[in-house]
């Protein structure tokens, strides 16, 4: 056990955690922020990706002892005082979610993308996306949805 | 007021799932609960000689571990088979025995032996390790064409055989190819696929010692019908004292149709240990047991005219069940596969031959088309070599056989209340450039690529309901659906649907025709569904039933709803029922200017005399309230219909194969939002295309699946697929009063011979099976090389 203290959605959060625990487990279960999903075991599916120090990270592949000091954002910090973020925004418009269990993940990343490529073309954020998977879309509302949060953000 | 039903109007949904407000089975957490590990064979075939348990009890933070001998002893039933099929000789079909936790045999590498319930998960993880099995390995059946001539796998079931089931003709079949220029045959084989929701499978069941009732939270596409099985088959609880809550759900596809081991395992547990207990699936354990699609080996022939007429078909399939059969799974290979063999054809004589064999794998159930994609590849691929054969436009020959005209009287079963597939395909050849093509095509050969079109028709039979026509076949339970639509005092709707939504929208289209219906605004209409506790029994969402079934429910509950506001309304206003109209959410009587808002009519059913000028508060004999219930069923199935063509670049020199264009025309009838049926078009697509060019599960002759991680199963991604271009022509059905078909399933069931078409058609016709990986396209082209040197 070691205690970790980190920035969580711009909260102070410190707590005593297993050295062996996920990112993805300590949000969920130690924090309650459930909208990190978890959708396999081999960092493939991109469900839980949040961003830590501005980056996207599969919160699967990181332990919340190894991350100590860092700032987290997860799906749950990206609206600001209740209005959603462009890129939730598009989503909506655009229906680029059905079953919403790989949406974290896929908003979360696909703002890291416009954070680093103002204007990706569909090529680009087809390739940035190829870390998330989606099992209803057929990723084809994802794509204009990114495009088009990319004319708001 | 504005018509909400053909509306792109925003999900309902959205905001919860966009800003990780949704509430999962797995996000739910209960004070005090305990964690389950299952312990599972890994080995596809084997006795079960000693388990021993011992060791694991004494591991730290173990509450219990239980096995099969409980589950036998507490006579917990087994999981269930929904549909009885008759073998052509007019016997019964054999399905084994199947426990929720094996005691003597397992039979697929997954298959549960012992239950770890521990206070945490970690210790369940650990104790789980410690459980000793000793196993005689058995001789592993698990080719699909070979399984007749295995081992025998159950005990009294000869040759691995469920039944040898037969639709159709023989004898008229013979006849016709008899008469036959020319008889096209060819062996497919239907891929083995898993569904891969993104959200594994997951269960928490928790037990009140004082009511007696036990609660599971569970990943299902319908929970009263998992109430049912557990209850009247599972033993596990009566049905009053068992709530099934299905919350949101991550995806289905099929694979969340059934009761699973673990929902059984984990409730009657909870009650033994008096506490909740929570299963999480992790993804390896879900490629092991959730069910999986498809899996058929195929031969069929298609008997037809020089001049390109079709006269006779058949085909002689072999369907893997898997090691044991599920509630869709012998249904699946029959009569949602034979019925539609024959496609969008006028084909005469016809017959589909399925034997449906056990095998040392996952079981095989509905997934995503269940049967229809299955039948559709087989008639597609014929017709597409036919074509090629005879020397016909593909387009050409495929229209040259649709019928003519509507009601279509199909040679084996089903007759097709509405359609126009001339039309589609029209529509799908100017929308493709399919006239275009061959300068496509030399561009591509310029650049030494090799560019080949398919095309692929499609019907499907949809909208799974009618209970007669159902029954009639072996289902055992009615295929209906209910509603049930509830005005509260001040206005607002709740509407119940028996009906579930895991991706497919339901709040927001239902709520778009209720809206409509009653004239109240759409954000004052709520969608309740998922709780045994809340609403009206109804049988879930499978087989584009939703809409077509469950949205016809809530269209005859709200007309109930207006009915009786009508009488309530000539009440209050002295008038005759029949005098009151209702239009746009007022209750208007004719030649006059009174009325009445149904806002108002809802506060005065429940508090008659509080707010309006009625004496006597309700007409004579009329209930208080405001609340109907509607259980609709249909008449027939629905049958969506459409073209799909697509093209493909293959580089010779790697085999790999470039989806370049897709397009899809299909007619669903009535489109409520357009922008959903959009969305379940693509992801249909996506799939059916992931069979085609990337999906395949694969075991080995041991039956260890080798496919069993997303680092092995290609599931596809965005960088995949083409942008897809889809468009509809419409022909309403007349089988319900929206004028709906199901639109959930077609993408599934046109894509993969609509893409093998085309990736055939760049081989020079060289049949290759599915995936078309690029290893296989590479050997191919590799042969049309040294066929084409050879003919040079």
């Amino acid at each position: 056990m070691r205690k970790v203290t980190l920035e969580i959605n711009g909260n102070k959060v410190e707590k005593e955690v297993q050295d062996n625990t996920l990112l993805s487990t300590f949000l969920r279960d130690h924090l309650n922020l459930t909208g990190t999903h978890i959708g396999c075991d081999t960092s493939q599916c991109g469900a839980c990706v949040v961003h830590v120090n501005g980056n996207s990270l599969k919160s699967c592949t990181a332990l919340a002892a190894d991350i100590d000091g860092s700032k987290v954002t997860t799906i749950e910090g990206l609206a600001t005082n209740g209005k959603m973020h462009p890129m939730q925004e598009a989503f909506k418009k655009l229906h680029g979610l059905q079953c919403g269990f790989c949406t974290p993940g896929m908003v979360m990343s696909a703002v890291d993308l416009l954070q680093k490529n103002k204007k990706p073309s569909d090529t680009e954020i087809r390739d940035w996306l190829e870390g998330n998977i989606c099992r209803c879309t057929g990723y084809q509302n994802i794509v204009a949805a990114v495009k088009e949060a990319a004319t708001k953000m | 007021m504005a018509s909400l039903v053909g509306s792109r109007v925003e999900r309902k949904e959205d905001k919860r799932f966009l800003t990780g407000k949704g509430r999962y089975t797995s996000d739910i957490n209960l004070v005090n609960q305990t964690y389950a590990i299952f312990v599972r064979s890994p080995h596809a075939r084997a006795q079960i000689k000693k388990l021993d348990i011992s060791k694991a009890q004494k591991s730290s933070g173990v509450v219990s571990i239980l096995t099969g001998s409980e589950i036998a002893e507490d006579k917990i039933g087994g999981l269930i088979a929904g549909w009885a099929i008759r073998s052509e000789d007019g016997t019964e079909m054999k399905c084994p025995a199947n426990p929720p936790l094996a005691k003597d045999i397992v039979n697929f590498v997954g298959d549960p032996v012992a239950v770890v319930i521990a206070e945490s998960l970690e210790e369940a993880k650990v104790a789980a390790e410690k459980v000793s099995v000793d196993y005689k390995v058995l001789k592993a059946v698990t080719s699909t064409a070979d399984a007749m001539d295995g081992d025998t796998i159950h005990e009294g079931i000869d040759k691995n055989l469920c039944f040898d089931w037969l639709l159709g003709d023989r004898q008229k079949v013979k006849e016709a190819f008899e008469k036959a220029d020319k008889v096209i045959s060819i062996d497919i084989i239907n891929n083995r696929l898993i569904p891969n929701a993104m959200e594994p499978r997951a269960c928490l069941a928790d037990y009140n010692s004082a009511s007696e009732e036990i609660t599971l939270y569970t990943t299902s596409q319908n929970p009263h019908l998992s109430r049912l099985i557990m209850s009247a088959f599972g033993n596990v609880s009566p049905e009053h004292k068992l709530r099934v809550v299905a919350p949101d759900v991550g995806g289905g596809f099929g694979s969340k149709i059934n009761v699973y081991n673990e929902d059984i395992v984990c409730s009657w547990a909870a009650k033994k240990i008096n506490r909740a207990i929570k299963w999480v699936a992790e993804r390896s354990e879900s490629f092991l047991t959730d069910i999986h699609g498809r899996d058929h080996v195929t031969h069929a022939e298609l008997a037809v005219t020089n001049d390109g007429k079709f006269l006779g078909f058949k085909n002689e399939t072999i369907a893997n069940l898997g090691a044991y059969a599920r509630v869709f799974g012998t249904v699946t290979p029959t009569y949602l596969f034979g019925p539609c063999a024959t496609g969008v054809y006028e084909i005469p004589a016809a017959y589909s031959n399925v034997k449906a064999v056990f095998t040392n794998t996952a079981p095989v159930d509905a997934y995503r088309g269940a049967g229809r994609p299955e039948a559709t590849y087989t008639i597609e691929r014929l017709v597409e070599k036919a074509s090629m054969e005879l020397g016909i436009d593909k387009t050409e020959l495929r229209m040259k056989n649709f019928p003519t005209a509507f009601p279509f009287k199909q040679t084996l079963v089903h007759t097709v209340d509405s359609g126009d597939y001339v039309a589609g395909m029209e529509k799908a050849k100017q929308m493709a450039d399919y006239n275009g093509y061959e300068a496509r095509r030399k561009d591509s050969e310029s650049r030494g690529k090799l560019r080949g079109i398919g095309v692929s028709s499609y019907f499907e039979a949809c909208g799974i309901a009618p209970s007669a026509a159902v029954m009639s076949l072996g289902c055992g339970v009615g295929l209906w659906e209910s509603a049930e639509v509830r005005f509260n005092p001040t206005g607002q709707v709740t509407v119940y649907t028996g009906s579930h939504s895991h991706g497919q929208s339901h709040q927001t289209t239902f709520a778009q025709i209720a809206a409509d219906e009653l004239g109240v605004p759409i954000e004052n209409i709520d969608i309740v569904h998922g709780d045994t506790d809340k609403g009206t029994f109804g049988m879930g969402t499978y087989g584009s039933r939703s809409l077509t079934v469950g949205g016809i429910a809530i269209v005859n509950a709200c007309k109930k709803i207006v009915e009786k506001g009508k009488r309530v309304t000539a009440k209050m206003l002295e008038a005759s029922p029949e005098d009151v109209e209702f239009k746009d959410g007022e209750f208007i009587v004719a030649k006059s200017n009174k009325k009445k808002t149904i806002g108002e009519i809802a506060f005065a059913c429940y508090l008659p005399g509080v707010r309006d000028e009625m004496k006597s508060p309700l007409p004579e004999g009329e209930e208080p309230g405001l609340k109907e219930t509607a259980f609709f069923d249909p008449s027939n199935f629905s049958f969506p219909a459409g073209t799909h063509i697509a093209e493909v670049e293959i580089d010779p020199e790697t085999g790999e194969v470039k989806l370049e264009k897709y397009t899809a025309c299909d007619d669903f009838g009535r489109i409520i939002n357009p922008m959903i049926v959009e969305g379940q078009v693509h992801g249909g697509l996506a799939q059916g295309i992931g069979q085609a060019l990337y999906e395949n599960a694969e075991y080995d002759e041991t039956g260890q699946l080798m496919t069993g991680s997303y680092m092995d199963y290609t599931m596809p991604r965005a960088d995949n697929f083409p942008e897809f271009n889809i468009g509809y022509t419409c022909t309403h059905a007349t089988t319900n009063p929206l004028g709906v078909k199901g639109c959930g399933e077609a993408g599934a069931i046109a894509a993969p011979p609509t893409v093998m078409n085309a990736v055939i058609d760049a081989l020079g016709g060289q049949e290759i099976t599915m995936p078309a990986t690029a290893e296989k396209v590479w050997k191919a082209c590799k042969n049309l090389k040294k066929s084409n040197s050879k003919a040079a």
